[in-house]
């Protein structure tokens, strides 16, 4: 991770950061963590969309090491500063479909992005294939969300930014059939990394998840172990939903990982913390902002770093990154 | 719509209709499970704070100490205080003296303000006005081929001018909507986060240029707590005077249509309930606490049953059902009217206490395919006397269905016991059955 990149997600999370931290500082003050105490915490966990579950579980084991250790001040924040990250680091369980290894991967790299309505799926697949493209992979986009008016339009605008190939379906095509010729040509073309744009869909209805369940069949007649990666966009302002989002998604095509966008507003996006408490699906990437490369890996420690952390871990986390 | 909410609801309700009077105590604790619900309904920590202290300071005293039935007291406080919050009954979109009348749609990247404005465009058309849409946003791209396409698809003219400024554009197209006779015109304008001070800023001068009668909000149904920082922001910012609530057919708790209301203070007027142009609705407070509060929706439930249901064939049904002469074709027309009635999971969720009843049992609709093919695989006569279908005849009908024959033994028995109820129920007066008889369908005594 260069500095650049974490300064980014630093700014981008501002927000988030200036307002939990802040509120946590001002409930602990410097006196001991009481019931009162515990009370604000949980108000501030769950107004960050941790839910009820996540935020009570968080605050009984900052209770419980409070009962063992002395926590006043910025203990406060240390601990649940490491009791966050021990939640959001917990291993991915079967209800994740682990990525396949680029490195192993023969021909393209499929990558389906798919999620419901208004999440920003069109932008987030712009700012991969930028990022694919820097990184020198000869990358193709599949515009098939031939359902929503001019989908093909903006991603095809999105392409062009990015400077990669784009194969199109024409509005009301069947997006099986879009995806087929679609991979056909990334084997033609030797393409190495396909982005696959699919409609949005809300995850309860049944005849749109079928569909997509028949976008990845076809796939697979192609190329046999496609998609190698599923991203879910999520919202970050999504509340308590994402998790039926996430579960339902799963249970469809399967999932390996999210990619959360918007994280650059007021929203904190907690409820990708019980997402990976109950289904074990990690985060993958994060949207901070509407420029082609606000677009920042993942990594749990640095944003729980970047949201919770003080100002001296902060500058250390930099300078470690400069080097 | 509030589907989980409603389910938590239930569970509560249930528990203190099963007891005698309620304590100060009793209610304290339902409330705290009712805060629990509604946070997990991403109702906003604050909004559902002073919400439960308002229900608390009304059930706790008088209303509950003298009511004869006091949890069904607390169940209308609760109803009452939900509705109003969400406000009021609902009100129809102001017009301005001067034409056009201008609705602006403002609102979060991806809340679907877009297609917002070709459905509020379509549904003021279908009411006799000439709307016509703006295509202010600028900023996405391909944002102005959507709104030409939803322009299309909704039938309403759009204006648009490639690689112009907002302000400039909005202005402009009241300018020709007033020129070529349209009496409303609707702004689309692009999504922005509610802190990008300059993007507010662009909202505002648009706002001061073309004097809208409407700023209407979109807020999507599935926000979480931030939905009231967004509102307010919108609010205080720009201020709006209306919001409409997309998403609807998901599954979200929809909690954040409480907590917009709360902060804004400006009623919901409208609610998005499917991708298509058509697929939206008036917002209805007092309905929608209905659902809430597992009341069911009663009154769209009537509605919809009234549209499917042709009053002379539910006549001669009532009197077959009085005679005990309801064979399988009776039944296949019940079956053909069910699925008029659309999806029936929309439906169930409309009658009251069958969400529950419900639970754990998926409805299936391929059932009801199976079910159909079964009947159409039967000859005229095996369906008006099912009794003389044995053992041949049902390899046959379920060879031709493509079923097993314990399919088809199991809809004959099914079909047997509805006729026992049937006789039972002869005697007794009938209130609405769905998809069957209009309600009130009067039963003489036998």
């Amino acid at each position: 991770m260069t500095m650049n990149l974490f300064r980014k997600l630093r700014h981008g999370l501002a927000k988030t950061r200036d307002s939990v931290v802040g509120s946590i500082r001002e409930a602990v003050g410097s006196g001991r963590l009481d019931d009162a105490v515990i009370e604000e915490l949980e108000e501030i966990l769950i107004t960050a969309d941790l839910g009820v579950d996540t935020s009570l579980a968080l605050c009984e084991r900052i209770r419980a090491r409070a009962s063992r250790e002395a926590l006043a001040g910025d203990d406060v924040l240390r601990a649940l500063r490491e009791e966050l990250s021990a939640l959001i680091e917990t291993p991915a369980t079967e209800n994740a479909s682990p990525p396949a290894d680029p490195e192993r991967v023969e021909g393209p790299y499929v990558t389906f992005v798919i999620g419901v309505n208004g999440t920003g799926k069109t932008t987030s697949i712009g700012k991969l294939a930028y990022r694919y493209a820097q990184a020198g992979h000869n990358t193709l986009i599949i515009a098939a969300d031939t359902f929503r008016s001019a989908a093909v339009e903006q991603v095809a605008i999105w392409a062009q930014r990015a400077d990669v190939d784009i194969v199109r379906g024409a509005t009301g095509a069947d997006p099986a059939s879009v995806v087929y010729d679609g991979l056909r040509a990334a084997l033609a073309r030797g393409s190495e990394r396909v982005l696959v744009d699919t409609a949005g869909r809300l995850h309860t209805k049944t005849n749109l998840m079928a569909e997509l369940e028949k976008i990845d069949r076809v796939a697979k007649k192609v190329i046999a172990d496609a998609p190698h990666e599923v991203l879910l966009m999520l919202d970050g302002t999504t509340g308590q939903n994402g998790l039926s989002q996430a579960r339902r998604f799963s249970e469809s095509i399967g999932v390996s990982a999210l990619m959360v966008t918007k994280l650059d507003g007021t929203a904190k996006g907690g409820v990708l913390v019980p997402i990976r408490r109950e289904l074990g699906i990690p985060v993958r990437w994060i949207g901070v902002g509407e420029a082609i490369d606000d677009l920042v890996p993942f990594e749990p420690a640095l944003v729980v770093d970047a949201v919770f952390g003080d100002d001296e871990t902060l500058r250390l986390r930099e300078s470690i990154a400069e080097e | 719509m509030f589907g989980e909410l409603q389910e938590k609801l239930d569970g509560f309700f249930s528990k203190i209709k099963s007891r005698g009077k309620l304590t100060e105590d009793d209610v304290r604790a339902a409330l705290r499970e009712v805060r629990r619900i509604l946070l997990e309904a991403d109702v906003n920590f604050r909004v559902a704070r002073s919400f439960l202290n308002r229900v608390e300071e009304r059930a706790v005293g008088r209303e509950v100490t003298k009511s004869v039935t006091p949890g069904q007291q607390v169940i209308k406080i609760l109803h009452d205080e939900l509705v109003g919050l969400l406000g009021g009954s609902f009100r129809p979109l102001k017009r301005s003296k001067q034409t056009p009348t201008v609705l602006m749609m403002v609102g979060l990247q991806g809340s679907g303000k877009t297609t917002t404005g070709g459905k509020l465009g379509r549904y003021l058309a279908k009411r006799g006005m000439r709307p016509m849409l703006a295509a202010c946003d600028l900023q996405r791209p391909a944002a102005v081929d959507q709104l030409e396409r939803v322009g299309e698809q909704a039938d309403l003219p759009v204006f648009a001018v490639r690689g112009g400024e907002p302000v400039m554009v909005a202005e402009q197209a009241a300018e020709h909507a007033r020129a070529h006779g349209y009496d409303t015109l609707i702004v689309d304008t692009a999504g922005r986060l509610h802190i990008d001070e300059p993007l507010m800023e662009e909202l505002n001068r648009i706002r001061e240029r073309i004097r809208p009668a409407e700023i209407l909000f979109v807020a999507d149904s599935m926000t979480g707590q931030d939905a009231v920082n967004s509102a307010q922001a919108f609010t205080e910012r720009l201020g709006i005077s209306g919001v409409v609530l997309t998403k609807l057919d998901g599954d979200a708790r929809g909690g954040a249509a409480l907590s917009v209301r709360e902060v804004s203070g400006v009623p919901i007027r409208f609610a998005g309930v499917g991708e298509k142009l058509d697929e939206f609705e008036e917002f209805h407070p007092g309905r929608m606490a209905d659902r809430i509060l597992g009341m069911g929706d009663v009154v769209s439930f009537v509605e919809k049953a009234q549209e499917a249901v042709d009053a002379g064939d539910a006549l001669k049904l009532a009197k077959k059902l009085k005679e005990q002469q309801f064979d399988l074709e009776d039944f296949l027309a019940q079956l053909h009217q069910l699925k008029k009635m659309g999806p029936l999971e929309g439906l169930m969720k409309m009658i009251p206490g069958a969400n529950k009843a419900m639970q754990g049992m998926e409805i299936q609709e391929d059932e009801l395919k199976r079910t159909e093919a079964i009947i159409l695989s039967m000859t005229p006569e095996e369906r008006r006397k099912p009794n003389i279908i044995r053992g041949s005849r049902r390899k046959r009908i379920a060879a031709g269905s493509g079923t097993r024959v314990q399919d088809v033994n199991r809809l004959l028995n099914q079909y047997q016991q509805m006729k026992k109820m049937m006789k039972q129920m002869g005697g007794r007066k009938m209130k609405g059955m769905p998809g069957g008889m209009p309600k009130g369908m009067p039963f003489p005594p036998s």
